[in-house]
């Protein structure tokens, strides 16, 4: 469809996210700009290929998603400094408690396979169906609920389970819990 | 590589949903914190100017440069 002046605002209205959903899936606050900014010029000049009526913010997910895997393989020996340069983007900083596990957080999700990663910030992130989800992965529904699924049990164990040698799993929890108050 | 899924086994001995419940909420949490941080920040004028630009009707003279504008404040 053409570029109507509603569709521009509707893509504008997307970009908060693409840039969460980048940041998230990158790790790195000024490249995932890049790749918003590569994947608005995308959309504009493949507009005529959206079909109207049909889910917007889902259409500019997988042109972001399908730009990131192909830098990623070009670029998978030069990630370096993702945490540091993540937490500049923060607009409050957090106390240093907070940071911390924040930090570890960030660390965790970059540890897991690139497809569980993205898995589970369209669905527990983003809030796309699962249905969403394995449209813009391009593989089928069963697909992403294994991966989302083994991405939690990875975090799980990545974020808690090493600690827990130390105090006992009730310990940790209570930890857990009781740093919010 | 290390075994994640018998680490998870034994640090959860015999229950099964308690302890791993409390965790899936806490990864939850944390995972849409991070998230909704950077949403909140919203559109950065470096996009907003770029989908006027691109706008503009063909023919009609560019204002400004196309290349700059993209520094939008950030040191």
């Amino acid at each position: 469809m053409p570029l109507t002046d509603a569709l521009r605002d509707d893509i504008l209205a997307s970009v908060p996210s693409l840039r969460a959903f980048a940041i998230s899936l990158s790790g790195n606050a000024d490249r995932a700009d890049d790749l918003v900014q590569e994947t608005l010029l995308r959309a504009l000049a493949n507009i005529d290929s959206f079909q109207p009526g049909s889910n917007l913010p889902a259409w500019l997910f997988t042109i972001l998603r399908n730009l990131f895997r192909s830098d990623y393989r070009k670029r998978r020996r030069e990630v370096e400094d993702a945490e540091g340069n993540y937490a500049k983007t923060l607009k409050t900083q957090p106390s240093q408690g907070a940071h911390l596990e924040f930090e570890e957080f960030r660390a965790a999700l970059d540890k897991l396979p690139q497809d569980q990663r993205e898995a589970l910030i369209l669905v527990g992130a983003s809030g796309f169906s699962y249905e969403d989800a394995a449209a813009i992965c391009g593989c089928a529904v069963g697909t992403i609920k294994s991966r989302v699924n083994r991405a939690r049990s990875k975090l799980a164990a990545l974020l808690y389970v090493e600690g827990a040698e130390d105090f006992g799993p009730d310990e940790t929890v209570r930890a857990v819990i009781g740093g919010n108050g | 590589m290390k075994d994640v899924k018998s680490q998870a086994r034994s640090a959860a001995p015999g229950k099964p949903g308690g302890l791993n419940a409390e965790i899936q909420s806490r990864i939850g949490h944390q995972l849409r914190a991070m998230y909704d941080d950077v949403v909140r920040q919203g559109v950065p004028d470096r996009f907003s100017e770029l989908i006027r630009k691109l706008d503009t009707p063909p023919g009609s003279p560019q204002v400004g440069s196309t290349g700059g504008g993209t520094n939008d404040g950030r040191e």
